[in-house]
């Protein structure tokens, strides 16, 4: 009859039962349990001390041995079938996030306004002033680039801060200095030749291409930047041209050409002077109310190099920034330092 | 014009699906590159060509470039290179 009762009291419902009485696991059962046994353990016939401590510790060698045994039945089911579980629940929960979004995005898309139809929300006032008076007021051919650098030149000195404050992190997650603490050194003697071990040394094919198209490429970056009032591009896409163009020449011929004529110095300089001036040239419009942005350079004929007021200089500015941004990404992400 | 569209717009949701679905973190990369190349053809024939030119400059070049850089720093790429000829497509 005892042993029925055992039975009963070790089967999963009197457990599942005193799981929720107690709130607590198998495991703890067990646990439980072995502390009563050993609470029993003192009464044992008192012999000398050392006979009792040869048992104390037979006692807790076999207490250890079970509860580690308890932990691999444990561990063992969460290897097995609570890792497939978890990966099932895992993979079910994705599809169905995944689906989710599918169909509240192409509900979104459902009610966007037709492409092109003129009735559209975009199509109102503003945008019918850029269009209209945009190159009179501005001077610029591009009217995206009027937009952006004239009516709304203060997004796009926030956007160029964007730029520079994410080369900042990089920098502090990723630059292995030396010039302060000269513990660092060593590490960065180490990813150098790190670096050095995957360059392609003398790729004489990547080389000879390179030498062909790097001037190229920082050619047309420039044309862009320098045309951004008139044709197609601006300082952002410029910039990002000539930051590849630099990434490509200095995937060819290697660090010791570019720190000829870039390193954290110059990083640092152009950096600085073509975001100050961009913020000091066009700061007087807070002062003006924000609305008042006409310069004392005048906007000239519509269609010349040298027209459209600031907005040249600024398109230069933000390509700079952007050019050495972009650069200084790759070269940090590469060696930790220019 | 229409069909053109038509192609450039499944292929970049076949890019966008085979992306997540390839095994090979390079591979992706790579799919990842000819899905902005082929965006950037889009922002043509909608008419903007500034888009374009940042597309093609932006996505296609310096982001892809940054993810191999990324690759090679944490020894994605040598480990593919190492393993056995075999079974190398099923370990990442």
């Amino acid at each position: 009859m005892a042993k029925t009762r055992n039975d009963y009291e070790n089967s999963w419902w009197p457990r599942f039962v005193r799981w929720l009485k107690n709130g607590s696991s198998a495991l703890d059962d067990a646990m439980y349990g072995d502390l009563e046994e050993e609470a029993v353990l003192p009464d044992a016939p008192a012999g000398d001390a050392e006979k009792r401590e040869a048992q104390w510790d037979e006692r807790r060698r076999l207490l250890l041995r079970d509860e580690q045994d308890m932990y691999s039945q444990v561990h063992a089911w969460s290897r097995s079938k609570g890792a497939k579980l978890a990966q099932w629940f895992y993979r079910v929960t994705a599809v169905v996030i995944c689906l989710g979004i599918i169909w509240m995005l192409l509900q979104t898309a459902a009610y966007l306004p037709p492409f092109g139809n003129p009735d559209n929300p975009a199509n109102n006032e503003v945008s019918r002033r850029y269009i209209e008076q945009g190159m009179q007021e501005t001077g610029a051919v591009n009217i995206v680039a009027g937009m952006i650098l004239d009516y709304r030149a203060f997004d796009t000195l926030g956007e160029s801060n964007v730029l520079f404050i994410a080369a900042c992190s990089v920098l502090i997650l990723l630059r292995i200095s030396s010039e302060k603490h000269g513990g660092d050194a060593v590490a960065q003697l180490e990813a150098e030749a790190d670096d050095r071990m995957y360059e392609p040394k003398n790729d004489l094919i990547l080389q000879r291409i390179a030498s062909f198209l790097v001037p190229l490429i920082l050619l047309f970056g420039v044309y862009i930047i320098m045309n951004g009032h008139i044709s197609p591009g601006g300082g952002f896409s410029g910039g990002a041209v000539m930051g590849a163009g630099l990434i490509l020449y200095l995937n060819a011929f290697g660090f010791r050409k570019t720190e000829r004529f870039f390193t954290f110095k110059t990083f640092k300089v152009v950096s600085l002077c073509a975001l100050s001036f961009y913020a000091v040239s066009k700061a007087y419009s807070f002062f003006t109310g924000a609305n008042h942005l006409s310069s004392f350079i005048s906007p000239g004929t519509p269609g010349r190099l040298f027209s459209a007021g600031l907005i040249p200089y600024l398109n230069i500015a933000v390509g700079l920034v952007v050019c050495c941004t972009m650069y200084a990404f790759y070269t940090l992400f590469r060696k930790g330092d220019m | 014009m229409e069909i053109l569209n038509i192609i450039l717009l499944v292929f970049i949701i076949i890019c966008a699906v085979s992306v997540s679905l390839t095994k090979s973190l390079l591979t992706s990369i790579v799919i990842f590159m000819s899905q902005s190349l082929a965006m950037s053809v889009i922002w043509i024939m909608l008419e903007s060509p500034d888009l374009a030119i940042t597309e093609a400059a932006v996505g296609a070049g310096i982001t892809s470039l940054l993810l191999f850089v990324t690759l090679k720093k944490i020894h994605a790429i040598d480990l593919q290179k190492k393993e056995v000829p075999g079974h190398g497509e099923d370990q990442e």
